[in-house]
């Protein structure tokens, strides 16, 4: 017990990889301050596109939603950051995670997006455009307002995710607070720094994560 | 060289292509076995928590929704890294592969058991009340009354959730498993042409591509009766 208490909760340890894990969380933190709105921006984007008729923009939207919702974000990053430098094009590791998180989690938002517009009744749109409203005033001001609460839960959900999977930044050496704790534990050959790093994380987390958890009962008891 | 010329000579390099393909077929079928693992093992302990939740005993229904947060709170790579990286120092030591199916079954596992556990409680209250008098046994109306809709009303978001679960098997590239993308690293490093990437990002979108499409007929098939 005491071994183990040694290598994954030893308070020396932590006392002195303590600046460098800080370091870490704040890079974390900058990060996903970052990739969600430029998500959101990306979903809104596509959100809006699908509400064209056109086929010919539909049909194109469609793939790209779901090309970039089929790769891992994880290949998508290392595509960018390790192939694109073949083609000429040098990308930093923050620029690779962020074009990265933008064309994946934009597909993700867009579809919760999407389906909250689709949620939205048709009627909200013809009544803002009999007041006069333009198709944007209408669209910004009576519809998306709606459509976003109808799908907030989904909304949070998915930045919950996008937080989490700011850590595979870690992979091309982002100095964000996995990657610091893996630096940590290999000067120190202690595991405290990774575990410490799971437990900000989780104190990070779970008030989202219980947050969520309330609004899905909500959800399912009003659909009774 | 134009530079199209140039571009399929680094991404399109039939050469290269020809030479890695078979390494990138391989981490094809253990990314699908690793897939498989999860999905298992994820689906069935999440499922079974649900049941035991759905028994509502307190103390150990404290304990489920403490252990289901804390693997939807903590990013997948954290608990494979912790598992390969960390785990040694307690004396434990698995392979990349075990520790990727291990964290991410732990993963599913936790939103399985919320999805199914939001399922039960979906079952309105009559059917229970309407088996028991019928002189169901708890067990015998949870297992053929309840259980049967409430597992149908989650298909849409447990596949959608096992779908982006399962393209987490990428992540075991990190620890060395020699699955699609760890195929692919690796032959860029032995080829310095990134045309393996590329056929990696081919062989994940033929493996996910029809399975998300799927996930999307589903949603509209089974979607929850408003």
């Amino acid at each position: 017990m005491d071994e183990f208490i040694d290598a994954f909760f030893n308070f020396g340890i932590l006392a002195e990889a303590w600046p460098i894990l800080l370091a870490g969380l704040g890079q974390t933190l900058l990060l996903s301050a970052v990739v969600v709105p430029l998500g959101l921006l990306g979903g809104l984007i596509l959100a809006l596109l699908s509400t064209v008729r056109t086929r010919w923009v539909r049909w194109p939207l469609m793939a790209w939603v779901d090309i970039f919702r089929s790769l891992p974000p994880l290949v998508l990053l290392i595509f960018i950051y390790a192939g694109l430098p073949f083609a000429g094009l040098e990308v930093s590791a923050f620029g690779a995670v962020a074009i990265g998180f933008f064309l994946n989690t934009g597909a993700y938002y867009g579809e919760i997006m999407r389906a909250g517009i689709a949620s939205v009744p048709a009627g909200q749109m013809e009544a803002a455009r009999s007041l006069g409203l333009s198709r944007g005033h209408a669209m910004w001001l009576v519809v998306l307002p709606q459509a976003v609460r109808n799908v907030l839960p989904d909304l949070i959900s998915n930045t919950l995710e996008v937080v989490k999977l700011t850590s595979i930044a870690a992979v091309v050496a982002l100095p964000e607070l996995l990657f610091q704790a893996r630096q940590a534990q290999s000067v120190t050959f202690n595991a405290t720094p990774i575990m410490a790093a799971a437990v900000a994380y989780f104190i990070l987390l779970w008030p989202v994560v219980r947050l969520l958890s309330t609004l899905e009962n909500k959800q399912i008891a009003r659909r009774n | 060289m134009s530079g199209w010329d140039k571009f399929a000579d680094s991404f399109l390099n039939a050469r290269v292509a020809a030479e890695y393909a078979p390494k990138i077929l391989d981490g094809l079928w253990l990314t699908i076995l690793l897939a498989g693992c999860i999905i298992v093992t994820g689906v069935v302990v999440g499922l079974v928590l649900a049941v035991i939740r759905a028994m509502g005993i307190r103390p150990l229904n404290w304990l489920i929704i403490f252990v289901v947060d804390l693997f939807r709170a903590l990013p997948p790579l954290v608990i494979i890294v912790l598992l390969f990286f960390g785990m040694p120092a307690a004396g434990v030591s698995m392979s990349g592969f075990v520790a990727a199916w291990l964290a991410l079954s732990l993963v599913l596992m936790a939103f399985a058991e919320e999805i199914f556990w939001a399922g039960i409680t979906a079952v309105p209250p009559g059917q229970w009340e309407a088996s028991r008098s019928l002189g169901l046994s708890f067990l015998v109306t949870f297992g053929l009354v309840v259980l049967p809709q409430a597992v149908r009303m989650v298909i849409p978001p447990l596949v959608n959730r096992t779908i982006a679960i399962t393209k987490g098997t990428a992540l075991a590239s990190v620890v060395a498993v020699p699955e699609i993308l760890g195929a692919a690293q690796a032959g860029v490093s032995f080829s310095f042409n990134p045309t393996p990437l590329t056929l990696g990002a081919v062989a994940y979108l033929a493996l996910f591509l029809p399975v998300v499409v799927l996930g999307r007929w589903i949603e509209t098939r089974f979607a929850w009766r408003r």
